[in-house]
């Protein structure tokens, strides 16, 4: 068994980490501020081939791994979880379904716009009464001969306001349940297909969550995803990929927070010593890297398995769960041992706390990842 | 145009310490980095191969190890490495340095030699001077920026007090400095690629030189003492109105708990 990084990812982590150090992180309080969708960055990560990471170098992708994609993902995100999440959404949300349920046109036509960041991919399941439930979707598509027509609302959409490309799920048979979901690519331009309006979050705030509505929007017939009716298993699918993406999100803010904090400690006195020179800061630090390493190695073990083409589902539930928990507590502890300056916005572990909290939330609740779990393990 | 860049992996001295009681430098677990000047030197060759066409090699003399500082400097877009590695070639000092690196060059076919001013380690600013006068070649230092032309190159160089414009004829060697060139990044494609292609690893016997001028033999440089330099963190500049600067003096006092 090898635990270590192969020479390419290490090479990767030297860019990734040099990238995010430079030109992520001073943009960051930016970016969480003013709710500023950091254009600027998304731009010089196509350029240096991060859109694309895990996408075949024939539909215009860099042709790296899952292990990768995710490492960009973890690294953005420990300085700024805004910029993680966007590069997140674009690959697994969006990218991940055309490529694995698209037809060879569809792929053609989309990935390589995609994987260049020419344009950024969004994804569409929520509904005001789908959320957890997703199943109840109301969101309907109806077959009109040369095209189809779709109507209904989707909310809390990442990348919304920003994206060209949204994979969206509606009801072609209501008749036929959860097997009468299917899936369509809607581009931003497409008749009768409008951005609603934005929510006003507590964290990732400069990603902008939004609406999707749909009213009579046409939809040319060749952009089904998959077959009429697969569209709750390829969302579904597309949600197991995701998870690992927002698992690597979490364990990133997460390990952002402890490395504020370590140096924090180290420099804050009181009591005639550093604060890191107590035992209570070096026990509670020394049990929140146990944590944290414990979900970067989930996160690593369930990104190997995608890349092996072995199943995953339940390996990207455990490590979402764990690392979205993980983040959560590390951050409330990082403000705790910041005091009264962690409660300002002069530090950024209290970013790093309203950012964390979304982890336990999106792309499946931890609920949702219990149920996933234990599904399995009482099968 | 062919362009050749020459190279170092040093110790990131950023992230050494000094042993407090031998006052020695710990070099255990200190990443190993592109010398920053260098690095700039690749990022102006590999400008000139953007804007005027170039094949961009680079070279580097050290152990084994330096050759994922050049894989690096593949995945940012260098066409060719060669690394000139062998027993024979340890303990050298600058001058045995820049002679098996001049030795190296003379067997390559190129226009314009790039190296950056100095290395973060030894800090002596010799080697790229001393290579051009193996190769007996103009050399232009503390370089900005050059240009290529039908007969050679116009260079702009740094002086402490103003910049020179300067016309090369032919051949030349520049030292380029970090600060005037802020280098590019690897692109992910780049670094996918970079363990499949090749980085040359080269003998002695591989290159235009007599044996007994190289490594140790060949040093005349006897070291006397090492210290660090005293470590002191760059000041910054700015321009603001006078209630601004009290903000912002008042508020990095306050970071540091001054106040």
């Amino acid at each position: 068994m090898d635990f270590s990084y192969s020479n390419t990812e290490e090479l990767f982590l030297q860019m990734i980490r040099s990238f995010a150090e430079n030109e992520v992180k001073p943009l960051a309080a930016e970016v969480d501020e003013k709710e500023m969708f950091p254009e600027e960055t998304v731009r010089k990560m196509a350029k240096l081939g991060l859109m694309g990471i895990p996408v075949p170098k024939q539909y215009g992708g860099a042709g790296g791994t899952v292990q990768m994609y995710i490492m960009a993902v973890e690294e953005l995100s420990r300085v700024c979880a805004t910029t993680g999440v966007v590069l997140s959404a674009h690959t697994s949300l969006c990218m991940s379904p055309i490529l694995e349920h698209g037809t060879e046109e569809q792929k053609m036509k989309y990935l390589p716009k995609l994987a260049s960041g020419e344009w950024l991919g969004a994804f569409g399941l929520t509904e005001p009464n789908a959320g957890t439930d997703a199943a109840m979707q109301q969101t309907t598509a109806v077959d009109a001969g040369d095209k189809w027509i779709l109507n209904g609302t989707k909310i809390f959409i990442t990348n919304a306001a920003n994206a060209n490309v949204f994979v969206v799920m509606a009801m072609t048979d209501k008749s036929k349940g959860v097997k009468g979901i299917s899936a369509f690519i809607v581009e931003r331009g497409f008749k009768g297909f409008s951005i609603g309006k934005k929510e006003l979050k507590m964290g990732i705030r400069g990603s902008a969550t939004c609406e999707l509505i749909f009213e009579n929007c046409e939809v040319p017939k060749e952009n089904l995803l998959g077959q009429p009716g697969e569209g709750f298993k390829i969302a579904m699918k597309t949600l197991d990929g995701g998870r690992i993406g927002i698992a690597s999100q979490a364990l990133g803010i997460a390990q952002g927070a402890m490395d504020e904090t370590v140096k924090y400690t180290k420099e804050r006195k009181q009591f005639g010593k550093s604060i890191a020179q107590f035992q209570n800061t070096q026990f509670k630090m020394a049990d929140l890297k146990t944590k944290v390493e414990a979900a970067r190695l989930l996160v690593r073990s369930a990104a190997w398995k995608k890349d092996m083409g072995l199943p995953y589902s339940v390996d990207a539930a455990m490590a979402k769960l764990y690392a979205a928990e993980t983040a959560m507590e590390v951050t409330t502890k990082a403000v705790q041992f910041h005091g009264g300056y962690g409660y300002t916005r002069e530090y950024p572990v209290e970013r790093m706390m309203r950012d964390a909290k979304i982890t336990e939330i999106y792309e499946g609740t931890s609920e949702v990842q219990r149920m996933v779990i234990a599904g399995k393990l009482f099968k | 145009m062919n362009i050749i860049v020459c190279v170092k992996q040093v110790p990131d001295t950023t992230e050494i310490k000094i042993d407090p009681v031998k006052g020695t430098l710990i070099r255990d677990g200190v990443p190993s980095i592109m010398n920053p000047d260098d690095k700039g030197g690749l990022e102006l060759a590999l400008r000139m191969k953007e804007t005027e066409g170039a094949t961009v090699t680079v070279v580097s003399m050290g152990p084994p190890q330096a050759d994922r500082m050049l894989r690096e400097a593949l995945a940012m877009g260098a066409d060719r490495a060669i690394l000139l590695s062998d027993r024979r070639f340890a303990g050298a000092d600058t001058l045995a340095t820049s002679y098996a690196l001049a030795g190296c060059i003379r067997t390559l076919d190129y226009d314009l030699i790039i190296a950056g001013r100095q290395a973060i380690d030894g800090d002596t600013a010799q080697v790229a001077p001393e290579m051009a006068q193996h190769l007996d070649l103009p050399q232009v230092s503390y370089v900005i920026d050059a240009k290529k032309t039908d007969k050679g190159f116009i260079v702009k160089k740094e002086n402490e007090d103003c910049v020179q414009t300067l016309e090369v004829e032919g051949k030349c060697v520049l030292t380029v400095l970090a600060s005037a060139f802020k280098a590019r990044y690897m692109t992910v494609a780049g670094i996918i690629d970079a363990y499949n292609r090749e980085v040359e690893v080269w003998s002695a016997d591989q290159i235009d030189v007599e044996e007994s001028k190289l490594g140790l033999k060949g040093s005349p440089t006897k070291v006397h003492k090492s210290f660090p330099k005293s470590l002191k963190e760059p000041g910054e500049v700015f321009e603001l109105s006078e209630e601004e600067a009290v903000e912002l003096i008042v508020s990095r006092l306050k970071e540091k708990h001054i106040i």
